[in-house]
């Protein structure tokens, strides 16, 4: 008989799992934060260009004219209107899903909390990703540095200064890394295989370079130069939660949206529908917030000491 | 030889780095959540026995390397090379030099069978079996009756191969070695 059948987690993991999930249940509950639930399949995807979305294909029964819809690959776009609709705080626990990402620390479909803070900015937004991730792990509270400083610190490069071959050097000789890669790949290497192991003990990095800010907006203060507000925290080497300090201006999402379609068809991907709804839902006016996504799989991975994802979900994809 | 992507990197999997034959040990996807995706790859240079970290882009690829295991009998040494035959009925013979026959040096004796890397059909590395039995040559003569097992010494084997005894073992006995951690495991 085929093993398979068995779940990847024990029960024992499950249970546990449960038990943080009502944690943070709790957790907003005693905030008065607002769980709202959003579709998990659109008609516009994601823009980022290195995100691959699944598509499925609808078709009416009895006839007329088949869609292709894609499954989520976070619910940020729909939260954003529910924001623009006037929700005020809201937080959502979902499903979202990724072709592709298969390893240690990744599933193609995962759990993610996502929430979104009205009259939050970064910093305020990093305080209660600290007291979400402290009710579920204990320990002590993140240490919090920029992204230059951070990158300083392991590499001994100053990102403001330091010109693309020496970045490339750094690669070849810390990573054996060969091939071509733009500015942003070899922040993007180094970063993840020369920082992100050394975070072991809770860390947020924020002060991203502009050039990261996906749906960030861009700020002055949090480094010499204007900087991406976004911040990621890692803990154990691990990326956990990724927010910004949203970018609320219809014509910049625009502008984003399409360099990235552009970026995407440099890369030989085929480009995907832009999600007017969000655009115009800027443009309706969406209150200035801040919001993270925080991966709930890696966090019951950290409360557990699984090494594997499989370990805290039920069933990982080679079983489902 | 073929293409092999990054996400086809499975470990045993024989690619060309560099110029040279290597062996994928592990393979993991690193991937940021906004960002290109890597994969860390650590491998073994089947010429040199060294590990290394690579990292690529994933989706790069490598040619894979025609390279071979084949069991093979050794027969003997001329001091330039070691002479193996091939235990499939083909009676290839293959000459591997000093390089390729290595720390296997410490476990070589004749009739017994190894396997035999060829990377494009020139033997590169040998590896032993998990266990050999070899002659002691010398060693402080055995402490008799003293079969308790405490307390050892050194005993040099045939192959020159220096391993911990029993204070028992004697010149002349022939022991069963472990290949993989160099421990002496019993009288054969």
């Amino acid at each position: 008989m085929n093993r398979l059948w068995q779940p990847s987690a024990t029960i024992d993991a499950l249970r546990q799992r449960a038990g943080i999930i009502n944690r943070i249940r709790a957790f907003f509950a005693e905030r008065g934060v607002l769980e709202v639930d959003t579709p998990s399949l659109s008609h516009a995807a994601v823009s980022d260009p290195f995100l691959h979305p699944f598509s499925a294909q609808y078709i009416p029964e009895g006839g007329g004219q088949a869609a292709t819809l894609y499954l989520h690959t976070s619910p940020e776009y729909p939260m954003k209107r529910l924001l623009a609709a006037g929700s005020g705080a809201i937080w959502q626990l979902c499903k979202v899903y990724r072709n592709g990402e298969i390893g240690r620390r990744h599933n193609p479909e995962f759990s993610m909390l996502e929430w979104y803070r009205p009259g939050f900015d970064h910093h305020q937004l990093m305080d209660e990703v600290d007291a979400l991730v402290r009710a579920v792990l204990a320990g002590e509270s993140a240490r919090r540095i920029t992204y230059a400083a951070v990158f300083a610190e392991h590499t001994g490069l100053d990102i403001h200064q330091c010109s693309d071959a020496d970045l490339q050097s750094l690669a070849a000789a810390r990573c054996g890394f060969q091939g071509e890669l733009s500015r942003g790949g070899y922040l993007n290497l180094l970063f993840s295989e020369c920082v992100e192991p050394r975070l072991q003990a809770p860390t947020m990095v924020y002060a991203f370079p502009a050039s990261q800010a996906a749906l960030a907006r861009v700020v002055e203060g949090d480094d010499r130069v204007p900087s991406a507000a976004r911040f990621e925290m890692f803990v154990k080497g691990m990326e956990l939660a990724n927010g910004y300090f949203e970018l609320t201006d219809a014509d910049e999402q625009l502008r984003r949206f399409e360099a990235d379609q552009a970026q995407r068809k440099a890369l030989g991907l085929t480009a995907l529908p832009i999600d007017m709804p969000l655009v115009d839902a800027l443009r309706s006016g969406m209150p200035s917030c801040a919001g993270v996504a925080l991966g709930v799989d890696r966090l019951v991975m950290l409360a557990l000491g699984a090494s594997t994802i499989g370990e805290v979900i039920a069933f990982d994809t080679q079983r489902a | 030889m073929a293409n092999y992507s990054t996400n086809e990197f499975k470990p045993g999997l024989k690619v060309m780095l560099d110029g040279d034959p290597c062996s994928i040990l592990e393979n993991e996807y690193v991937k940021p959540g906004k960002g290109q995706a890597f994969n860390r790859v650590k491998v073994r240079n089947l010429k040199t026995g060294r590990v290394n970290e690579r990292t690529f882009k994933s989706g790069d690829s490598l040619e894979g390397a025609d390279v071979m295991d084949r069991e093979m009998e050794y027969l003997y040494s001329d001091g330039e090379f070691w002479h193996f035959m091939a235990t499939d009925g083909s009676f290839e013979q293959y000459g591997a030099d000093e390089k390729a026959v290595g720390d296997c040096m410490n476990w070589m004796k004749e009739q017994v069978v190894y396997t035999v890397t060829l990377f494009n059909g020139a033997p590169i590395a040998v590896t032993p079996p998990n266990f050999v039995e070899l002659e002691v040559v010398e060693t402080d003569p055995g402490v008799r009756g003293d079969t308790s097992g405490g307390g050892n010494k050194p005993a040099k084997l045939v192959t020159g191969a220096v391993v911990k005894v029993p204070l028992f073992i004697n010149t002349g006995d022939v022991l069963k070695v472990d290949t993989r951690s160099s421990e002496y495991v019993g009288r054969a």
